[in-house]
């Protein structure tokens, strides 16, 4: 599953949906994987501000990437003479073309441990958990 | 239903989900037309909307919309591999009643041909919930579901028609078709070495208003409602957040 997707993931318990601590969910022993994938500047442009740059700062971190920047990029730093910039490329990269292929999630509330298998994180939660 | 104790997580866990997982690779081969009233939907949705494609089956619609983002989600982990292909969309296996998104936080949400897999009105309502729950108070549902009103379909229910049903599906024989002599006519085609498997997956179906009236049941609103070749849709909005 590519890293965008994180950012829109919590623990599926409904005792810890409202909880801060369920967001974002923590990569463990994630084995990461590049696929290519077509760059569409003006996706990256609008989605950017949809994100929680606080959990994208610690899924980076927490899986040893490079640090993203302080603040969400703005629109200027996106493009350079009207072509993309390397800031918007990267953000790609990260973002679109960054899997984790296989490890687990770990819900920092409940401490649950959702696994991604073959790129797919499953969420159905054992029958003493629902 | 025949016998209502049946009904259930269960029960859905053997009439419903073990059957997607077995007719997965076949179902999904005969899935992949859009439905307009699903196409436009998604078309008008400005470019960069986040939103969730709750049960998304083989992903057919992550491909309508390039523009916006969505995380599909299914029951079957089968059909979610599937659905994996479709850029730049994201999928994950999660049941619709314990979803993994955070509450109050997406532009839309579609949910085509699942709310009706659920086998009592207690469970659809909590479905119907779970979707709304997930969007931002501006946020936009689109729901649909079988008709019990299907006159005009092969399956011919009506309103006098039991709403709790098993539904066949049957697969045929996966090995290459031959014709038994040079002379049978061609819908006399028999398969051999593999035989037609029949799995059959529970539906309710619903009633004219039953949709409308589930999403009021649960503070929801109708912003649009209509019945569309043997289904019931409605677009709605969430009640305010809790």
């Amino acid at each position: 599953m590519k890293l965008l997707t994180l950012n829109f993931l919590t623990c599926a318990r409904k005792t810890c949906k409202s909880n801060a601590a369920a967001f974002p969910l923590h990569p463990k022993e994630a084995e990461l994987e590049q696929v290519e994938t077509d760059m569409n500047p003006l996706f990256i442009k609008n989605i950017l501000p949809r994100l929680d740059w606080e959990a994208m700062k610690t899924l980076t971190t927490e899986l040893g990437l490079p640090n993203l920047p302080a603040e969400t990029p703005s629109d200027e730093e996106l493009a350079t003479d009207g072509e993309p910039s390397q800031t918007a490329k990267d953000l790609h990269t990260l973002l679109m073309e960054t899997s984790i292929q296989s490890g687990k999630l770990v819900c920092g509330n409940c401490e649950h441990e959702y696994a991604v298998k073959e790129g797919i994180a499953n969420f159905l939660l054992p029958s003493h958990m629902v | 239903m025949g016998n209502v104790l049946k009904a259930g997580k269960q029960y859905e866990e053997t009439h419903v989900h073990e059957v997607y997982e077995q007719i997965a690779s076949h179902f999904s081969s005969t899935r992949y037309k859009p439905w307009p009233i699903i196409e436009r939907f998604l078309q008008e949705l400005p470019a960069g909307s986040i939103g969730l494609d709750i049960g998304c089956g083989n992903g057919k619609y992550l491909a309508v919309n390039p523009n916006v983002f969505i995380v599909g989600s299914d029951r079957s982990s089968n059909l979610a591999s599937i659905a994996l292909q479709h850029q730049p969309h994201s999928v994950v296996v999660a049941d619709i009643l314990d979803l993994p998104h955070r509450n109050g936080h997406f532009d839309f949400a579609i949910s085509i041909a699942v709310v009706h897999h659920l086998s009592t009105t207690e469970r659809r309502r909590e479905a119907i919930d779970s979707i709304l729950t997930t969007l931002q108070p501006d946020g936009r549902a689109l729901i649909y579901v079988w008709a019990l009103e299907q006159g005009s379909s092969r399956r011919g229910w009506s309103e006098g028609d039991e709403q709790d049903v098993m539904v066949p599906w049957v697969m045929k024989g996966s090995k290459k078709s031959k014709v038994t002599s040079g002379q049978a006519p061609s819908d006399q085609v028999v398969i051999h070495g593999v035989e037609d498997k029949t799995f059959h997956r529970y539906y309710h179906l619903y009633r004219k208003g039953e949709l409308e009236a589930d999403v009021k049941a649960v503070g929801g609103e109708i912003v649009e409602a209509g019945y569309e070749k043997d289904n019931w849709w409605a677009i709605a909005r969430p009640k305010d957040v809790k």
